[in-house]
């Protein structure tokens, strides 16, 4: 089981003049889906992307279980245990499904400390487009298929911590349907800590246990998903459902 | 007839030479979008520490393996000491580092060995095979030159297909932020990545070098071919830039042999010229198809 809570404190991160992130700090424990919601523009991605340490030069703190790793380059908090699963571009389109599905594995293998739980076989077995498609190029598959490739590659990394960011993007309802489910049977199952950023807000809180709501970069809500979604106001200001 | 299979054959033993130079070029472009100029004279100045080796009672093969070993270690010091500081940056800011390290390579190789035209040894007979009675313009040396480049092409593949090291350093040359969020290493594939571009240039050098005259200079000629080579081969593709070679090595080899050999740089640039006008990407891209 992974244990590992994910700490944000006071992040704050600058595009230029642009504060992209004003001190935002949100927890994440593990075994629960922790939504991201908010408009376009209110700073989801850039959180994410702080995290995982594509963004660098941010301020504040970011703690896996209680260890720093801000300021860390983004191999390094890879190997650490944080999977940051991107929006749309994740997939190595020139490399074929199952090389992409490699480098996944290679990552999981120079993690040792952790038990493997996922193998190739058990992603083809969830996935079984992915299986009929292994030796073509990412190139030919469809969105769904895509999205399905990069959540099976940052399983079988074996990460403690899972960002999805946006894995609704441009899907039909009925796979992000599919995709939800999965992602809350894997937490249930083993204590994954997942943070999701979504703008369909409805169906992200319908299978998250927290959210922060993010406006212009900061923070102006956290409660219960149950409650965030109960809120009238909030949804009407925010979350646009 | 005769003089068509002399020419032929010379063609694709230069050729041979030239892909691996393109391959050099293309390992580079592919992992870092830099064109390393100074790829030819990398190679010329491992090739001069071959020729200090064998010149000091050491066997050719000695030299050989050092060359090629001062290729791995050039290649990797160049990119981390000289090119880290400028990539990321803009392009053309790498480009003129190239450029200024090759004529820095240049001057210090003049300072080091001599500006003079030395010989330089070849390790099998220079003297062509003889088929049916006629002397044939094949040598045991272009045999030695056409298998060296195969392996070691062969190795490439090998390394790029079916190891997870090769698999690492493609993901860092197609995506360097999918990759280094798959906690791949990515500045240490660069260095690789140049290490071993360097030691097949520093081959090419090698191979140009045999039975030949060398001098500070003498792989400038070499860059121009291995470059319209790579472009041939549409710069992306190892594989095409191994067609690019040989192509290049058959077409200069008949304007050479038919036309007159003072025509084949201009017929270099003719073919650079055309490959640009046509098809920018490459004989074999198909980027060109999808972006038109």
């Amino acid at each position: 089981m992974a244990e590992a809570e994910l700490e944000v404190r006071a992040l704050t991160a600058r595009y230029g003049a642009v504060t992209a992130l004003d001190t935002v700090s949100l927890r994440a424990r593990p075994g629960e889906i922790t939504a991201v919601l908010g408009a376009n523009g209110a700073g989801k991605t850039t959180l994410l992307r702080a995290v995982s340490g594509l963004v660098r030069g941010s301020d504040g703190s970011v703690l896996l279980g209680g260890r720093e790793l801000a300021g860390a380059p983004a191999e390094r908090i890879a190997r650490a245990g944080v999977a940051h699963v991107p929006e749309g571009r994740g997939v190595i389109t020139e490399l074929t499904v199952e090389e992409n599905l490699r480098l996944g594995e290679l990552l999981g293998t120079t993690r040792r400390k952790r038990r493997r739980v996922h193998r190739l076989d058990g992603v083809y077995e969830m996935f079984p487009a992915l299986g009929q498609r292994r030796r073509r190029e990412a190139n030919s598959l469809s969105g769904g298929e895509r999205q399905m490739l990069v959540i099976g590659r940052a399983l079988l990394s074996e990460p403690e911590v899972l960002l999805l960011d946006e894995p609704s993007l441009g899907l039909a309802p009925r796979v992000v349907a599919q995709i939800f489910t999965l992602i809350r049977e894997l937490v249930d199952r083993e204590g994954l800590t997942v943070l999701l950023v979504e703008q369909n807000a409805r169906s992200a809180l319908s299978i998250a246990d927290t959210g922060f709501v993010l406006n212009l970069g900061r923070v102006v809500a956290n409660d219960s998903a149950a409650a965030l979604a109960a809120d009238a106001e909030l949804r009407h200001s925010y979350l646009g459902f | 007839m005769q003089q068509f299979l002399n020419v032929t054959l010379g063609g694709l033993a230069q050729g041979a030479i030239y892909a691996a130079f393109a391959l050099a070029l293309v390992l580079i472009w592919r992992a870092t979008r830099i064109i390393n100029f100074a790829q030819g004279a990398m190679a010329m100045f491992t090739t001069y520490l071959a020729l200090v080796l064998i010149e000091s009672g050491q066997s050719y093969w000695t030299g050989f393996a050092v060359a090629l070993a001062g290729g791995l270690v050039l290649g990797a010091l160049v990119e981390r000491v000289v090119m880290r500081p400028v990539e990321g940056g803009p392009e053309l800011n790498a480009v003129i580092v190239t450029l200024g390290l090759f004529v820095a390579l240049q001057a210090l190789a003049a300072i080091l060995f001599g500006a003079t035209f030395q010989s330089f040894p070849a390790p099998f007979g220079l003297r062509g095979f003889t088929v049916g009675g006629t002397t044939i313009a094949f040598t045991p040396f272009s045999v030695f030159v056409i298998g060296s480049v195969v392996v070691v092409m062969l190795g490439l593949v090998a390394l790029f297909r079916f190891t997870d090291l090769g698999l690492r350093m493609r993901a860092s040359a197609f995506s360097q932020e999918v990759a280094r969020l798959l906690g791949v290493r990515v500045g240490r594939m660069l260095t690789l990545g140049w290490a071993f571009a360097a030691v097949v240039g520093s081959l090419a050098g090698l191979l140009i070098a045999g039975g030949n005259l060398v001098h500070p200079a003498y792989m400038d000629a070499v860059i121009v071919y291995g470059f319209v080579a790579a472009v041939l081969g549409g710069l992306e593709s190892p594989a095409g830039a191994v067609a690019g070679g040989l192509i290049i090595g058959l077409a200069l080899s008949y304007v050479s042999g038919y036309l007159g050999s003072e025509l084949v740089t201009l017929a270099a640039l003719a073919i650079l010229v055309a490959v640009l006008l046509v098809r920018p990407h490459g004989l074999f891209s198909r980027v060109a198809e999808r972006r038109v």
